[in-house]
């Protein structure tokens, strides 16, 4: 009974914090590209648009809901439906820290373990492809049916380079749960799979990234939605709530490649350096230096609002930074502070590339996957095995 | 608990699987074959064989059907019409059809012998480790042919796909 409630609790937690998450990134988001592109970004709405989020919630809630007259309505409304269903399904099987005390009771920071937990999350998103597809076919709208042929095409082709990057870091972890390959990996950053003896994956690392951003149609792959082109792709049909739920599919997808990528390559929750050489102060210091810029800041206010603002939250990151100081802290928080911070580095990431590039054309998109991506996958995978094989 | 998740994935694949013929719309059809592969994923799951039913999820479900409603989309196919039906088949189709389940479990329980009956839960060998080690020990010639054959199908296709363009 005891395992029962702590499950409906941790499930409780994850999905509360997920769909938080989903809900400010795309905060940082509109912030980040702002300030790459020399604007505010949202700034109305609370402390530094910080409440933008909410509003935007409320708005997509109230506004009106339309259902094109000749779509097919079943498969109209199952399309977001599933979208949302795959893309959240992911995080159940994702560790997010060690084994912790939770009253007395042991038990790991993660939803669920499974013995085949990457496959499943290759199977969920293999799945995804159906929601933006259908949803571009239902809507009996010929931009829609375009963004809808675009993505299954491009998810279908970058599922291959994508299954081939991460079968190089198996043949070093050697098993499919997700805790073990990230057990595998303790110890500093030179027994991450990224830089592990004896092949370390850089290459494949870069190949996952790369068909990452396409899989969850990113830019530069985001010609399933691609405005300039097809109005907004797939879900141009689409309003309110069912518009928010393909909104949040994409955004899940986005963390769970990160996940997956700090999982698979960058050694889950292990910190950067050994203990030994005190890695247990980086979260103190991080947090003391973010604290004393506000602080600071805040002293000689840019605007007449920073005053209040940036000291409050000062004093919040100051507090955080001696919390981290607490024994009882550092054992739940260090290794989610890790993992956060690897998994918030390829978000940033994921923005950053945003507002760098410009988009590819079709067919050097599709030029891309199958003549350079996929090859250079193949013979790392190669390389992989017999280094792998010349050195057990 | 098993034999209640059984029933239920088992009932939603046999009604899928009807649906797939019933439907007039290839995109309606599609879907419940999904449907049906899901299922089959799940009855997998329940004996115990988790990565055979991840891949069939990730090679059916999610590589195979794709390619099946892309197709359909790519095609844009409407419904299909309905013809009015032979009276010949009216009639007999339904006795035709019991007569032929009614051999068909005949044979079966003639002449295949019977075998243990499964428990759920009872099978727990169904990891990639396993499955992995018998394919390359016991199982090595049948997959190599397999690979040798899906690689002469990739080339028919490559071939047949060329001759499109001269």
């Amino acid at each position: 009974m005891n395992f029962f409630l702590l499950s409906v609790i941790k499930a409780a937690v994850v999905a509360f914090v997920l769909l938080t998450t989903l809900a400010y990134l795309q905060w940082v988001e509109r912030k980040v590209i702002a300030h790459i592109q020399v604007r505010l970004g949202p700034s109305r709405v609370g402390p530094h648009g910080l409440l933008q989020p909410l509003a935007d919630v409320i708005k997509l809630i109230t506004k009106e809901d339309l259902i094109p007259p000749y779509a097919n309505k079943f498969i109209y409304l199952l399309a977001p439906f599933l979208a949302v269903t795959m893309s959240l399904i992911s995080i159940s099987v994702i560790p997010f820290g060690g084994e912790i005390q939770v009253f007395g009771q042991p038990t790991w920071m993660q939803l669920t373990d499974l013995n085949v937990g990457l496959l499943l999350i290759l199977a969920v998103s293999s799945m995804g492809v159906y929601g933006v597809a259908l949803a571009g076919w239902a809507s009996n709208n010929k931009y829609s049916l375009l963004g809808g042929l675009r993505s299954s095409a491009q998810m279908i082709s970058y599922e291959l380079p994508l299954s081939l990057a991460v079968a190089s870091p198996l043949l070093l972890s050697n098993t499919l749960s997700l805790r073990q390959i990230v057990q595998t990996q303790a110890g500093s950053i030179l027994h991450w799979n990224i830089l592990r003896l004896p092949a370390p994956q850089i290459v494949s690392f870069i190949v996952f990234i790369i068909a990452g951003f396409a899989e969850t149609n990113r830019v530069p792959f985001d010609l399933p939605e691609a405005e300039n082109e097809l109005v907004a792709g797939f879900h141009t049909e689409y309003s309110s709530m069912k518009f928010a739920a393909f909104f949040m599919a994409e955004y899940s997808n986005m963390v769970t490649v990160a996940c997956v990528t700090v999982i698979l390559f960058l050694g889950g929750w292990y910190p950067l350096f050994a203990v030994a050489w005190g890695s247990n102060y980086v979260p103190t210091v991080v947090f003391a230096l973010a604290g004393a810029v506000c602080l600071f800041f805040g002293l000689n206010p840019v605007r007449k609002r920073d005053r209040i603002t940036l000291p409050v939250f000062g004093v919040i990151f100051l507090g955080i930074a001696v919390a981290f100081l607490l024994a009882q802290v550092q054992a739940i928080f260090i290794p989610l502070f890790w993992f956060l911070a690897k998994v918030g580095l390829i978000l940033f990431t994921f923005i950053w590339v945003r507002g760098t590039l410009p988009r590819f054309r079709y067919d050097q998109l599709m030029h891309f996957a199958w003549k350079v991506l996929f090859p250079v996958a193949l013979v790392n995978l190669l390389v992989t095995g017999l280094l792998v094989a010349w050195f057990s | 608990m098993d034999v209640i998740l059984f029933l239920v994935f088992a009932l939603i694949a046999v009604v899928c699987g009807i649906n797939v013929v019933v439907q007039r719309h290839p995109i309606t059809s599609a879907l419940s074959l999904i449907g049906v592969m899901g299922s089959l994923a799940v009855l997998y799951l329940l004996l115990g064989a988790e990565f055979i039913a991840m891949a069939q999820v990730i090679v059916y479900a999610g590589a195979i059907m794709v390619l099946f409603v892309f197709v359909i989309m790519l095609l844009n196919a409407g419904a299909e019409e309905t013809r009015g039906k032979s009276l010949v088949a009216q009639l007999l189709g339904l006795p035709l059809l019991i007569l032929f389940l009614a051999f068909a479990s005949h044979f079966v329980q003639r002449f295949v012998p019977s075998s243990t009956i499964v428990h759920f839960g009872a099978f727990t060998s169904g990891t990639a480790h396993n499955i992995g080690i018998a394919l390359f020990t016991q199982y090595l010639l049948p997959f190599e042919v397999t690979s040798v054959l899906i690689l002469i199908a990739i080339l028919g296709a490559i071939v047949l796909a060329r001759k499109e363009l001269d």
